[in-house]
């Protein structure tokens, strides 16, 4: 048998149906089943690290990227995983269009609807989207961010990245830092992380950090030091530059002394720890490029190669189910 | 180099103590303090003469105009207004020109302070950017800096949402947020306090509970956030009932009070001075005797001289028209001696707020007579009467609402780390 077709046996064998007809959000996943998707998404790993990547998993599927907010990594790491399954994929930038033309999210889900889509891919800036429209469509939905609220592929790519640097998750204690208040990527990964046996910490001035964030059953930490003690992940967020001016914190370069990761602020987590990023990182705002760049720290090239492997076992997973249903 | 001060009246708030006693200092720090009468070798011995020796002042609202105006005020003058005012510590106000809100800027008031080599200047940062109530100041870089707490001044933070992400930030650093209680759109163009003086004056002014109203809404943002909070300037009676209630419910606030509104009431107004135009306004005598018990009963951790230069120019005017605020570093001592004199507190609970209640909440060693503390030591006569005369003050403005008044209290001696800075 050539490579691909051992890939491809092994890709059969640990396809299990997704339990629900949609991912909103990581509470849609259970230990077991989040564990054998990342067992999926490892044989998908190890397929796109051979040069023939393609499958006929998802064959006449027609998946729809409907992306109501710019993202280049996420729509083209979903367009990826698609093709690399053999779906045919059409992604959207609606922001530019039927949005302009006022037409409403719903009017949008029923025309889109009427195309027959199986996998409807969303990211919307508002909060609740992605359930609004798994609602009014007869697809399965798959939340890729909506507003402040979850964004569950990033938090499983995370995970995937994780247990792969680790080999378990159990135990681990995972330090989210920066933008927690604003972040879909940390309540995501919070839920995930939580659920998978990791501890989790929250870190961030008193401003980006919701104060009832201690009863989603994470420590609360303002002072980095205190923060990154012990700690075996440092998961960096995003800093939105318009949130830096004042609004919620005086300046990038108060931000960068305080709360940006460096190889100092690194030093006081445990020995070993890993970096992590969603991306785009601010260099020089919520992380050092010193630390960002490091190979032998930084789990964030690891990551973005995880988020293609992580989105194929979702749209299989899926497709698994459709087919199930029908 | 060592320095005895012997055959004083020691007069210590934070112990307590208030008798004869002795006070020997080793490289610019208190290391023995004898209570009873006692003699101690030294490099140099001050007989005191059976005069007061106590904490230096401590004023932690001092305004100049170093950088942006100058001629009303340099941190010189204000230093040397300090030190022959007893004053060893002063916290420079942010409201400069430009403001205070970076820490380069902290950093430039320190080290030009320090380098004076008169008395401790240290600086309070703004909490906005450049005052304007609306963008966060950088307030974990100015309290590394040496910042001792964030406030805008006079200018009042009206944006609810910008104070509470202040007060939540600062909580990051353990940091002082200090807010004047004045209700922005009541307080607008106002000069004295509503009721039948102002009425019969015919000026703008607004009523004694816009200071309540606003202070209200600070504590509810003081509660929610957890933040270190200082009341600047109570002046109402209202207020100080607001304070009392909150500390009732375990809310940790402290409050400053200036010197003026111990003093003066609304009526000293009379016939349009404006040296006693102030802000907040003076008060109904009601709100005065409110704060004097205030003092008496330990509820007011500061006393400030609230000292505002305005040059000449500025202060004759139409009463509505002059700019406010008094100078205010010298005339601290003996002004807050009537309170002794004339109001029966003890000398311990006077020199309390002006000493070791302002080290405390700022966090200074200084402030006490203890052996490890800086020696900043205030050796003066309680009872000396002397008549306040504006154009003698080494104050740049002489903006001085006690000027002609007869009080009593006189400096004798400033010491600051061991070393004499202003000797009478």
């Amino acid at each position: 048998m050539t490579d691909s077709a051992v890939a491809a046996d092994l890709i059969a064998d640990r396809l299990v149906p997704f339990p629900k007809p949609h991912f909103l959000a990581a509470a849609d996943l259970d230990p077991p089943f989040a564990a054998s998707l990342l067992d999926l998404a490892d044989a998908f790993v190890d397929l796109n690290r051979q040069s023939s990547k393609a499958l006929d998993l998802l064959r006449g599927r027609t998946i729809l990227n409907l992306f109501f907010e710019n993202s280049t990594r996420t729509s083209s790491s979903f367009e990826i995983a698609a093709k690399r399954l053999g779906a045919d994929v059409v992604t959207m930038p609606v922001g530019a269009s039927s949005v302009k033309k006022g037409e409403t999210l719903i009017d949008t889900a029923v025309t889109l609807n009427a195309m027959r889509p199986d996998i409807l891919v969303v990211r919307h800036g508002a909060s609740g989207a992605a359930a609004l429209l798994s609602q009014k469509v007869g697809c399965a939905v798959v939340n890729a961010g909506d507003g402040r609220h979850e964004h569950p592929t990033q938090a499983l790519l995370d995970l995937l990245s994780l247990r792969r640097a680790f080999g378990d998750v159990g135990g681990l204690t995972v330090a989210i830092c920066g933008d927690i208040a604003h972040s879909r990527v940390a309540r995501s990964n919070v839920a995930l992380l939580s659920m998978m046996g990791a501890r989790v910490r929250l870190i961030g001035p008193p401003t980006l950090v919701p104060g009832d964030a201690d009863r989603w059953g994470c420590e609360v930490f303002h002072d980095m030091r205190e923060g990154l003690s012990g700690c075996d992940v440092v998961m960096m967020l995003r800093l939105q530059l318009e949130r830096m001016d004042g609004a919620l914190v005086p300046s990038t370069r108060e931000y960068f002394r305080f709360w940006g990761l460096d190889r100092e602020k690194l030093s006081w987590a445990a020995p070993g720890a890993k970096v992590m990023h969603p991306g785009p990182m601010n260099r020089g705002v919520e992380i050092d490029s010193d630390v960002a760049d490091d190979l032998s720290v930084s789990l964030i090239q690891d990551q973005v190669e995880m988020g293609v492997a992580a989105r194929m076992a979702v749209l299989a997973s899926l497709s698994a189910r459709l087919e199930g249903a029908a | 180099m060592s320095l005895a001060i012997v055959n004083a009246r020691l007069l210590d708030p934070a112990s307590d103590f208030d008798g004869p006693g002795c006070v020997l200092i080793e490289d610019g720090v208190i290391t023995v303090v004898d209570h009873g009468p006692s003699a101690r070798r030294a490099d140099q011995v001050i007989d005191a003469g059976g005069l007061c020796l106590a904490p230096g002042l401590i004023d932690i609202r001092v305004r100049t105009g170093e950088p942006g105006a100058e001629p009303k005020e340099t941190l010189k003058s204000a230093s040397l207004s300090a030190a022959a005012g007893g004053v060893t510590t002063i916290v420079i106000q942010p409201d400069t020109d430009p403001a205070v809100d970076d820490p380069a800027m902290i950093d430039f008031i320190q080290r030009r302070g320090a380098a004076l080599g008169l008395v401790n200047v240290r600086a309070a940062g703004a909490a906005t950017k450049g005052r304007g109530g609306t963008r966060m100041a950088e307030i974990g870089l100015m309290h590394e800096a040496g910042a001792l707490y964030f406030t805008d001044g006079d200018q009042v933070v009206a944006d609810s949402r910008v104070l509470q992400r202040i007060m939540a930030y600062a909580t990051a650093f353990n940091a002082m947020i200090a807010c004047r209680p004045a209700d922005p759109w009541l307080s607008e163009g106002a000069v004295a306090t509503s009721g039948e003086l102002a009425t019969r004056l015919g000026l703008a002014s607004a009523p004694a509970i816009a200071e309540r109203i606003q202070l209200e809404r600070d504590l509810a943002l003081v509660e929610q956030t957890g933040v270190r909070f200082l009341v600047d300037q109570i002046s109402t009676e209202a207020a100080l009932e607001v304070l009392a209630r909150a500390r009732a419910r375990g809310l940790e606030v402290a409050a400053s009070v200036s010197i003026n509104h111990l003093c003066f009431n609304e009526v000293d107004i009379g016939d349009y001075r404006t040296f006693y135009r102030l802000d907040p306004p003076l008060r109904p005598e009601s709100d005065r005797r409110a704060l004097v018990e205030a003092v008496r009963d330990g509820l007011i951790e500061a006393i400030t001289s609230a000292h505002t230069p305005a040059p000449a120019e500025d202060k004759r005017r139409p009463f509505a028209e002059a700019a406010p605020g008094a100078v205010g570093l010298e005339t601290l001592l003996p002004a807050a001696l009537t309170l002794h004199h004339e109001e029966g507190i003890d000398l311990l609970d006077v020199l309390r707020p002006l000493t070791e209640g302002p080290a405390t909440l700022l966090g200074l060693d200084a402030g006490r007579l203890a052996p490890g503390a800086p020696a900043d030591l205030l050796l003066f006569d309680p009872g000396a009467p002397v008549v306040v005369d504006a154009d003698a003050l080494r104050s740049k403005s002489k903006n001085s609402p006690f000027d002609g008044r007869r009080l009593q209290g006189r400096t004798a001696r400033t010491i600051v780390a061991g070393r004499t800075v202003h000797a009478a």
